[in-house]
């Protein structure tokens, strides 16, 4: 539904983005999890056209949003992090503005603000002036302004951030439950929240991508595995089967490095038991040399611990 | 572009904006015409609008302070660019809409203009019509100058001494032009808006200040497009 291609984006000396590259199958809701200043409000208004991009494509549903921006803006629904808000009108006038800014056709626009109304439950405050609600309300005022005209997809920035627990809990409900029509990306900060909501997680630092998977695994391989990478001189062959006799090894994964007499090597293994020094004796053994020996899990649990990982008032 | 013109339309008359300026306008172009147009017993109103067009170098501002500045402050920028609208729908939106309420405050002069009657004189229409269509556009040119300020900055008041100060340059470039004559006094006068007006005001429809007017508009809107475009491209 949504291809993001070698997206990088420079605000002058400051290199915001880098290379990012995710999609987002159709029907799925995604968690853009990342720490303050990663990068997720810069990469979500690349995507919704907000703002052109330095270099890199984002295509949804095979629309370019440079070369077709109509079509691709038509298919978004964006809330911003600052939900944007004509303070000065009232709920229903001013969806009734997005309806016309959307060019939403009259007759459908009639029911569809009564379905949106019911199920952000804003119906009750629709007579207000804005200024006059409070920040739950306008939060639920924003979602809606989002779900005119029927997008297909979702962009959500932070849409939790500065709510009390229980609106906390009562957005991230409706999320859920618009995640059964909606393709959705959520970008939040805080770990328990996409967990909660999302299916699968893209984790973002410092304008990468350092990860893409499920919650579950993120959180299972966090809490029990950890990663590094090898590079060994040596058949692959032999190495493999030196590596994968070693005690606590659970996975392995092989890369050509451009020689054909060195091998890099993805090791995953259990967190008790360092399984470093005996693979080290089994190679020296053997004759094969470690030339480089890398942590990888580190970067990802260092990301976490920038992250928002508990929940108390919530939970 | 109707959806933003009528939303803006709406918020100048939610708020005591657009009041205010009504009436100051009101206010002032009656002493003007009490005491010159009634006072002189003249059957025209040329007089009237020739000296009550400096009250717009203090409205325009005013007037066209927050149509550009508030959507950047409070997001809404994020919505109208996230719409399937172009940036010059928004522009061409908020120009009108300001442009609506100077022609409800311009249209206050017909209550001049029906006592003029009523007391039995009989202006003659051509110069009307004159100082009438040149008041229109050198508001319409003034509001452009407005919007265009307003584009540059988040802040309203930074927002209004900008065009402010423009429109004092534009006031005085003719007494410059004068002086400095030569070259120099031919580029200055492509700037010069109220020496096309007096033209007009006294009658002479001449169709090239007409598309003076309407170019000097065009071009101060579509400047505002690129400073909002450009804007995206280089920040956020
Ligand atoms: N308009 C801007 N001008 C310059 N730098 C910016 C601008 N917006 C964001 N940045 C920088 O880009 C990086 C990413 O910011 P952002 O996308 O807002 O991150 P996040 O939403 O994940 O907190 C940060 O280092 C931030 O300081
Ligand atoms: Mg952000």
């Amino acid at each position: 539904m949504i291809e993001i291609q070698n997206l990088t984006k420079h605000y002058g000396e400051i290199k915001a983005i880098e290379d990012v590259s995710f999609t987002v199958n159709k029907g799925e809701i995604l968690g853009f999890l990342g720490p303050n200043g990663a990068g997720k409000t810069t990469t979500m208004n690349i995507i919704t056209g907000y703002m052109p991009s330095t270099s890199g494509t984002v295509t949804v549903d095979g629309y370019d949003i440079m070369d077709n921006p109509g079509e691709v803006k038509k298919r978004i629904g964006y809330l911003p992090e600052l939900p944007p808000l004509y303070l000065d009108m009232t709920v229903s006038d001013f969806l009734n503005f997005c309806a016309q800014l959307k060019d939403v056709d009259k007759k459908v626009w009639k029911s569809q603000k009564n379905d949106i109304m019911e199920l952000v439950k804003i119906t009750h405050v629709q007579h207000r002036l804005i200024r006059n609600l409070s920040k739950g309300y306008r939060q639920r005022v924003g979602l809606a302004q989002a779900l005119v005209g029927a997008p297909e997809v979702l962009i959500l920035d932070e849409p939790t951030v500065g709510l009390d627990p229980k609106q906390i809990i009562e957005i991230r409900k409706l999320i859920k439950a618009l995640g059964k029509n909606h393709t959705i990306i959520l970008s939040s900060h805080i770990l328990p929240e996409v967990s909660a909501v999302c299916e699968r997680v893209v984790i973002i630092n410092k304008g990468r991508i350092v990860a893409v998977d499920t919650p579950e695994n993120l959180s299972k391989n966090l809490a029990d595995f950890t990663k590094f990478k090898m590079t060994i001189a040596g058949p692959e062959k032999k190495v493999k089967e030196l590596i994968q006799q070693v005690y606590g090894v659970k996975y392995l994964e092989v890369q050509n490095t451009g020689k054909n007499d060195e091998f890099g090597y993805i090791i995953e293994a259990y967190k008790d038991i360092d399984v470093r020094k005996p693979i080290f004796h089994k190679l020296a053994q053997a004759g094969y040399p470690i030339l480089e020996l890398r942590s990888l899990g580190l970067s990802l649990e260092e990301i976490f611990l920038q992250l928002t990982t508990e929940e108390k008032e919530v939970n | 572009m109707l959806a933003i013109w009528k939303r803006e339309v709406q918020a100048y008359f939610y708020q005591p904006i657009a009041y205010i300026l009504i009436g100051i306008f009101f206010a002032i172009s009656s002493i003007y015409f009490t005491f010159g147009t009634i006072a002189s017993q003249a059957a025209e109103l040329n007089n009237l609008l020739s000296s009550i067009i400096f009250i717009l170098t203090f409205v325009c501002p005013i007037l066209t302070m927050r149509i550009l500045t508030e959507d950047r402050k409070n997001g809404t920028e994020v919505l109208l660019v996230t719409s399937p609208v172009d940036v010059y729908q928004i522009v061409l939106g908020k120009f009108l809409a300001s442009l609506t309420v100077f022609l409800v405050m311009f249209a206050s002069t017909f209550i001049y203009l029906a006592i003029i009657y009523i007391l039995g004189g009989k202006p003659e229409i051509p110069m009307l019509i004159g100082g009438y269509i040149g008041f229109l556009l050198v508001g319409a040119s003034y509001i452009a100058i407005g919007v265009f300020a307003s584009s540059l900055t988040e802040n309203q008041i930074v927002a209004a001494i900008i065009s402010f100060a423009i429109l004092l340059v534009i006031n005085i470039i003719d007494p410059i032009a004068s002086f400095v004559g030569g070259f120099t006094a031919k580029v200055l006068d492509m700037f010069s808006l109220l020496s096309r007006y007096k033209d007009l005001n006294s009658g002479i429809l001449d169709l090239t200040s007409v598309v003076y007017y309407l170019s000097f508009t065009a071009v101060f809107l579509f400047l505002t497009t690129r400073v909002i475009d450009k804007r995206r491209w280089s920040q956020g």
